[in-house]
C-alpha cells in the first residue's frame, strides 16, 4: 500500500471512529434524557404497568387451565408472560411515533437536527429512548413475576438474553413506527394507523397462543411476522419453550428486522418529518 | 470554527427555494460579516424562517449557495451544524426535563467533550442568567425564561453563529428586553454572529446593525436601519416596508403561506 493509500485508509478509520463516537453520545444522552422523564413522572411508570398486568392476571387467569394454549406443558400465566412483556413494549414502540411528531411540532426536533449529531444518531437515540421504558417495565414485570411465583426460570443468562432480546425488539419497532411517522406527519391520523398496526402484529404472532394452534393462513402471516420471533426468544429464555427451539435464528430475525428498519427509518425520517 | 477566516459569517447567494409551485425563496442574497447582529425583516409568509432552514441544514436550497463560518450548506451540512446554535421558532426544550436537564442533554448533543461540559454549563447559566429556574420542570417556565434557556442551549458549543428564528415572538415587553440584554452581552463578551428573524420592526430598529427586508420571498432592501431610512427619506423601517411594499407590514397578504410546514401541509391537502 502506498504512504498516500495508508494515510487515507487511517483518514477515513479515524473518521469513523468519530462519526461512530457521536452515534454512541447521542443515544446515550436520549436514553438518558428518557430515564430522567420517567423518574419526574412516577405516574406514567405505574400507568404504563397496568395494562400488561391485566392481561397477565386477568386473561392468563381465565385461560389457565385451557391446555391446549400451552400444549399441556406449563401454567399458562408463565407461558403468557413472555408474549404481555413483548406487547407491552411493542405499545411502546409503536406510539414512539407519536412523540416524535409532537417533537417535530414543538419544534424540538429541529433543533436536534440542526447539530452536528449524525442522522443514524438521532434514530437510533430515539430507538434507545423507546428501549429504556420498556427495560423499566420489564423489569417491573420480572418483579411482579417473581413475587406472585409464577413459575419462569430464574437464571442469570435467561434474564439478560430476555432483556436484549426486549430492546432490540423494541429497537425494531420504534424504527418502524418513525417510519410510519414520517409518512403520516399528523397526530391524529397517526393514532388510527399505529392501532391498526399494532393489533394484527400481536394477535398474529406467538404472544397470547401457540402457532400450532392457528389456521394455517394466520400461521404463515404469523411466521414472517418480527413479533413472533422476538417473542419465541423471549419464551425460550424465560420459561424454556419456544416454537422450535431455535433461538440463535430468533435472534437472527430480529438484529436483520432491527438493522432494516433502523437503515430505513435513517433514511426517511429526518427529512420527511420537517 | 471557521472554514475560512476571510469568508464573511454567513454568505447567500442567489438562494432559491421552491415547494412545488410554490417559490418561497426567489434569489436571496446578502452577507453577514463575523460579530454582527443582523436581522432579516418581513411579515409571515416572506421567507425569513425558509432562509434559516437553509442556513441551518434543515432544507436543502433549489438552487444558488449559502456558506455558514466558511462551510457550505449543502456540501459540507456536517461541519456547518458543528459551527452553529439554532433556536426555532417553536419552544424546543423539553417540557418534561428540568432547565438543567435540558441544558445536560444539548451539551451532549453539541458534542461538547464531557470533561468541559460542566464548565459551559455553568457558564450559560451565567450568562443567560438561569440559576434560579435550573431545578424546575422546563413546561413550568414562562415565555422568557424559556427563550433564555433555549437561547443558553444553543450557545453550549460555542457557535461562530447563532441563528435565532423570531427570539422574542409572545413575549412581553420586558421579557424581550431581557433577552436582548443578554444577547447583547454576549455578543459583545464572545464576537458571536447572530441571524435573527422578526417581523417586530421595533426591536430590528434597536437591535440589528444591518437588516434585509423580505417580503413575498424577495429581498427589498438592506443595509443599516439608519441608513435604509435615510436612503428613503422616512423616519421608521415601517415607512420603509410600507414605501418598498406598498402595503404595512402587519396587513395580511391572502394566499401566501405562514411557513414551511403549514405550506407543506397546504400542498399535501391539494395533492
Amino acid at each position: 500500500m502506498s504512504a498516500q493509500g495508508a494515510a487515507s485508509s487511517a483518514v477515513s478509520a479515524s473518521g469513523l471512529t468519530a462519526a461512530l463516537g457521536r452515534v454512541a453520545v447521542g443515544s446515550q444522552a436520549m436514553a438518558l434524557a428518557e430515564l430522567r422523564k420517567l423518574r419526574h413522572d412516577h405516574l406514567d411508570v405505574f400507568t404504563r404497568s397496568v395494562q400488561p398486568l391485566l392481561w397477565l392476571f386477568i386473561f392468563g387467569t381465565a385461560l389457565r387451565h385451557n391446555r391446549a394454549l400451552t400444549i399441556g406443558r406449563l401454567d399458562y400465566r408463565a407461558y403468557l408472560a413472555p408474549g404481555v412483556m413483548a406487547q407491552a413494549a411493542l405499545f411502546i414502540a409503536i406510539f414512539f411515533g407519536l412523540a416524535v411528531i409532537w417533537e417535530r411540532d414543538v419544534g424540538q426536533l429541529q433543533r436536534l437536527l440542526a447539530t452536528a449529531l449524525p442522522r443514524s444518531a438521532i434514530v437510533l437515540g430515539k430507538a434507545v429512548g423507546a428501549c429504556v421504558r420498556a427495560l423499566v417495565q420489564a423489569l417491573l414485570l420480572l418483579i411482579v413475576l417473581a413475587v406472585t411465583g409464577i413459575p419462569v426460570r430464574w437464571t442469570a443468562g435467561g434474564v439478560i438474553g430476555t432483556l436484549a432480546m426486549l430492546m432490540l425488539g423494541t429497537g425494531a419497532f420504534a424504527c418502524m413506527s418513525m417510519l410510519l411517522a414520517a409518512a403520516v406527519k399528523e397526530r391524529e391520523r397517526f393514532m388510527g394507523i399505529g392501532q391498526l398496526v399494532m393489533m394484527p402484529l400481536f394477535f398474529a404472532s406467538s404472544a397470547l397462543y401457540p402457532l400450532s394452534i392457528m389456521p394455517s393462513g394466520l400461521r404463515v402471516i404469523a411466521r414472517i411476522n418480527p413479533l413472533t420471533y422476538e417473542v419465541q426468544g423471549l419464551r425460550q429464555m424465560l420459561v424454556g419453550v419456544g416454537g422450535r427451539g431455535e433461538l440463535w435464528l430468533d435472534f437472527l430475525v430480529v438484529i436483520a428486522f432491527f438493522a432494516l428498519m433502523l437503515a430505513a427509518a435513517t433514511r426517511a425520517y429526518p427529512k420527511a418529518i420537517l | 470554527m471557521t472554514g475560512d477566516f476571510d469568508t464573511p459569517a454567513v454568505l447567500v447567494d442567489d438562494l432559491v427555494v421552491r415547494f412545488g409551485e410554490l417559490e418561497a425563496v426567489g434569489g436571496v442574497s446578502f452577507a453577514v460579516p463575523p460579530g454582527q447582529v443582523f436581522g432579516l425583516l418581513g411579515p409571515n409568509g416572506a421567507g425569513k424562517t425558509t432562509t434559516i432552514r437553509v442556513l441551518t441544514t434543515l432544507l436543502s436550497p433549489t438552487s444558488g449557495r449559502g456558506l455558514v463560518a466558511g462551510f457550505d450548506v449543502r456540501r459540507q451540512s456536517l461541519q456547518v451544524r458543528a459551527s452553529i446554535g439554532y433556536v426555532p421558532q417553536a419552544i424546543s426544550v423539553d417540557g418534561a426535563l428540568t432547565a438543567l436537564e435540558n441544558l445536560d442533554f444539548y451539551a451532549r448533543v453539541t458534542g461538547v467533550p464531557a470533561r468541559e461540559r460542566r464548565e459551559r454549563i455553568e457558564r450559560v447559566i451565567e450568562d443567560m442568567d438561569l440559576e434560579s429556574m435550573l431545578e424546575r420542570l422546563a413546561r413550568t417556565l414562562s415565555g422568557g425564561m424559556l427563550r433564555r434557556l433555549e437561547i443558553a442551549s444553543a450557545l453550549l458549543n460555542r457557535p461562530a453563529v447563532l441563528f435565532l428564528d423570531e427570539p422574542t415572538v409572545g413575549l412581553d415587553p420586558t421579557a424581550r428586553q431581557v433577552v436582548w440584554a443578554r444577547l447583547r452581552a454576549l455578543r459583545e463578551q464572545a464576537g458571536t454572529t447572530i441571524l435573527f428573524t422578526t417581523h417586530v420592526m421595533e426591536e430590528a430598529e434597536r437591535y440589528c446593525e444591518r437588516l434585509a427586508i423580505m417580503d413575498l420571498g424577495q429581498l427589498v432592501e438592506q443595509g443599516e436601519p439608519a441608513e435604509i431610512c435615510r436612503r428613503h427619506r422616512v423616519g421608521s423601517l415601517e415607512e420603509v416596508f410600507t414605501k418598498v411594499t406598498g402595503r404595512r407590514i402587519d396587513e395580511h397578504r391572502q394566499g401566501r403561506l405562514r411557513d414551511v410546514r403549514a405550506g407543506r401541509s397546504i400542498v399535501r391537502r391539494l395533492g
